[in-house]
């Protein structure tokens, strides 16, 4: 399936005559080629994240109506390096009264949990880093430890604000994991295995994105809200907690959030390119490993695009009317679309792909339309409630929308 | 070999990394601590009493809740797997669990438990 | 010693020495990250014992979503009670020799059982996970604690709401 002429495959098969040329034992040399991607993935995820922040700034830029860094180097290409210095030579500062060691931690765990998802990624057909058959699963965990190193960030500051924002960002943070986590059911339940190497192979006769796209656009949504992206970034709104959690962070430390959040909307962006996109999948692709890299690279970057449009598009999202969407419009949805598709699946086994394919995703659309329709129903019932309420006391402010806008308003200055 | 060996060798260069990195950095820059430095930011203003905020209950009754659904998405996984090549039923079992737990939500919903204020 | 003994016991003092810190340690969220250390221990156990599937549920469940309920709840209380004071247990030497009994008689009894000094089963990963999820949902197996264990969820959520309610109710 490989051809020896394929860059990779070749590139190991070097490597390894290399090593045992110099005198190793061959089960040493097994092992050590077997655990040597585990030292170089981590560090090529690392550095994927400088073109990464060049190129999000200059997309964000041009969203905006503006250039973006354009003066060092062609094109501003150096700004990145030139942004690394100075992190790299500033002061390391900790608040007094500051928990040393956790304050220290937070930011390592922060990377930890976002780089630990990249050993699962599947760049093609068999470059990975290990294809663990509760791959799944196993993301959401490492995704935990990110959340934690908020907490213990905002904690360990000793700063109001801080600690406010981590409250606040953990609120959010676990309040987006169950929608995510539940639409990350409807890849497994179509692939039949956890493993995210198995679910990107019965992508051949269908991307799930066209099978599912409810699920698709459901993760989405909770994706960016899991990153804390715009719309989403109260947890480190500059105009309101003034950073949040990340206030007391400078120099290194503040650097490592700031990667890790770039990083962790790339990971994401390949995340989604694997579940719903096809992952590596493309004419060619079986027989030139590095094709597959190819492809899912450009999956996992228009995926990205797709976060970076909706940054540069929508407005701030206040924080009583984003959890409430997740938990009163995604997780039921999610739930109802989870239970619909696992019928609707197995109803449709034996039948041709395209039968197959329509009947999943008219279940898609019953889901979304019932949805849309309870909360419309919902909407409705709220604002005339509002309406009476202002009738019957005759205030004179005015309504806004379905949502509560008199409480929402004076919630939001209260917390 | 245990995949999951690959899978600890990983996390211990992605955390010895940045620990590394940050140690390289605390040496690399200037270390000058004066009192006003290490202060603690509070837009500019001197920070009044000790660094603590009223917990708001809610926020404990968002984590119950996730606690929940997390416990009932890792029953669904193993679900996932097999339902494809067993009896029909087998996803009805598992739609009956989800639905049971919609109900959940939907009562927690209706109590005013989810409101944010 | 093979290596895989070595990083068993480095593993397993690791774990124990986190659960001693948990209950000696005297600020109390510290006391609760020390938990999150121990936890995270008996993850890796299960991983090392190629038990993957229980190794990420350890995580996900109980570093992601109860440790955080642990930790929430800790800053729920008073701030004075943050700090606590030196350990008030005076009977401790009492306990640690009951513990070190109880220790003993577990590990004789487990020396005992079946298969108690071969290494880890060889599970071929996928085979273990069908089968786990199999036994889960089939009428023969485990189906009705499954769908049990959702009313039990169920009740866990009402439960939630009743206790919770009287404090948002008094708002």
């Amino acid at each position: 399936m490989i051809q020896p002429g394929d860059l990779i495959a070749s590139l190991g098969s070097w490597l390894r005559g290399f090593l045992l040329s110099l005198g190793l034992a061959p089960g040493l040399v097994s092992v050590g080629l077997g655990l040597l991607p585990a030292i170089l993935l981590p560090l090529i995820g690392l550095m994927m994240a400088i073109p990464l922040i060049w190129l999000e700034r200059k997309w964000v830029a041009r969203l905006q109506d503006r250039i973006g860094p354009n003066r060092v180097g062609p094109f501003g290409i150096f700004q990145v390096f030139a942004d690394m210095v100075k992190i790299f030579t500033k002061e390391d500062l900790i608040p007094q009264g500051a928990d040393k060691i956790i304050f220290s931690l937070a930011p390592v765990l922060a990377i930890a949990g976002v780089v630990g998802i990249w050993a699962v990624l599947p760049f093609a057909a068999d470059v990975y880093g290990v294809n663990l058959d509760v791959g799944v699963l196993y993301v959401i965990a490492v995704g935990t430890f990110g959340t934690l190193a908020i907490l213990l960030a905002g904690w360990s500051s000793n700063n109001k604000y801080a600690l406010l924002g981590a409250y606040r960002a953990v609120a959010q943070l676990i309040t987006y994991e169950v929608p995510m986590v539940l639409t990350l059911l409807v890849p497994v339940l179509l692939a039949g295995s956890m493993g995210l190497n198995d679910i990107v192979r019965a992508q051949d006769s269908g991307w799930f994105v066209l099978l599912a796209p409810l699920a698709a656009i459901i993760f989405m949504i909770a994706a960016q809200a899991e990153v804390g992206r715009a719309p989403f970034d109260l947890l480190e709104a500059e105009s309101e907690l003034v950073a949040g959690f990340n206030i007391e962070y400078s120099g290194m430390k503040f650097g490592f959030f700031y990667v890790a959040e770039f990083l962790h909307s790339f990971t994401f962006g390949a995340l989604g390119a694997a579940f719903f996109l096809g992952g590596w999948l493309g004419p060619g692709s079986e027989r030139f490993p590095i094709l597959g890299v190819l492809y899912f690279l450009i999956k996992s970057l228009a995926v990205y695009f797709v976060f970076v449009w909706t940054r540069g598009t929508f407005p701030r999202v206040r924080i009583d009317q984003m959890i409430n969407l997740s938990w009163k419009l995604l997780t039921p949805t999610a739930l109802g679309l989870v239970a619909l598709m696992a019928v609707a699946e197995r109803a449709t086994q034996g039948t041709p792909p395209l039968v197959h394919a329509l009947v999943l995703l008219a279940a898609n659309l019953f889901v979304l339309f019932f949805a849309l329709l309870v909360m419309r129903s919902m909407s409705r019932a709220a604002r005339e409630r509002l309406a009476s309420r202002q009738a019957g006391s005759g205030s004179g402010m005015v309504a806004v929308g379905g949502s509560r806008a008199p409480a929402g308003a004076a919630s939001a200055l209260r917390d | 070999m245990n995949p999951w060996i690959f899978v600890g060798v990983f996390l211990l260069v992605a955390s010895a990394v940045p620990g590394f990195a940050l140690l390289f950095a605390k040496y690399l820059g200037p270390r000058k601590p004066t009192p006003i430095k290490s202060e603690t930011y509070e837009c500019g203003v001197e920070t009044h009493g000790p660094t603590w905020v009223q917990f708001k209950a809610q926020y404990y009754v968002y984590a119950l809740v996730f606690v929940v659904f997390d416990v009932e998405l890792v029953f669904l996984f193993p679900w996932a797997i097999v339902y494809r090549r067993l009896p029909f039923f087998v996803a009805l079992e598992g739609a009956l669990f989800l639905l049971i737990l919609a109900g959940g939500l939907a009562y927690v919903w209706s109590k005013g438990a989810l409101e944010w204020a | 010693m093979s290596l895989a003994q070595v990083l068993f016991l480095i593993v397993a003092a690791v774990g124990l020495l986190s659960g001693l810190m948990v209950v000696t340690v005297r600020n109390l969220l510290h006391a609760a990250l020390w938990l999150i250390v121990a936890l995270f221990s008996v993850a890796v156990l299960f991983a090392m014992l190629n038990a993957g599937f229980l190794a990420v549920v350890q995580v996900v469940v109980y570093i992601g979503a109860i440790a955080i309920l642990i930790i929430f709840a800790i800053m729920l209380t008073r701030r004075e009670a943050l700090r606590a004071g030196a350990q008030e247990n005076r009977l401790w030497p009492v306990a640690g020799v009951l513990c070190a009994l109880v220790f003993l008689g577990l590990a004789w009894s487990a020396s005992r059982l079946p298969g108690a000094q071969s290494g880890p089963a060889q599970l071929p990963g996928s085979d273990a996970l069908v089968a786990l999820g199999t036994a889960l949902v089939s009428p023969d197996q485990y189906v009705v604690p499954f769908e049990v264990a959702s009313v039990l969820l169920l009740a866990a959520l009402i439960g939630s709401v009743v206790i919770a309610g009287d404090r948002l109710r008094s708002r």
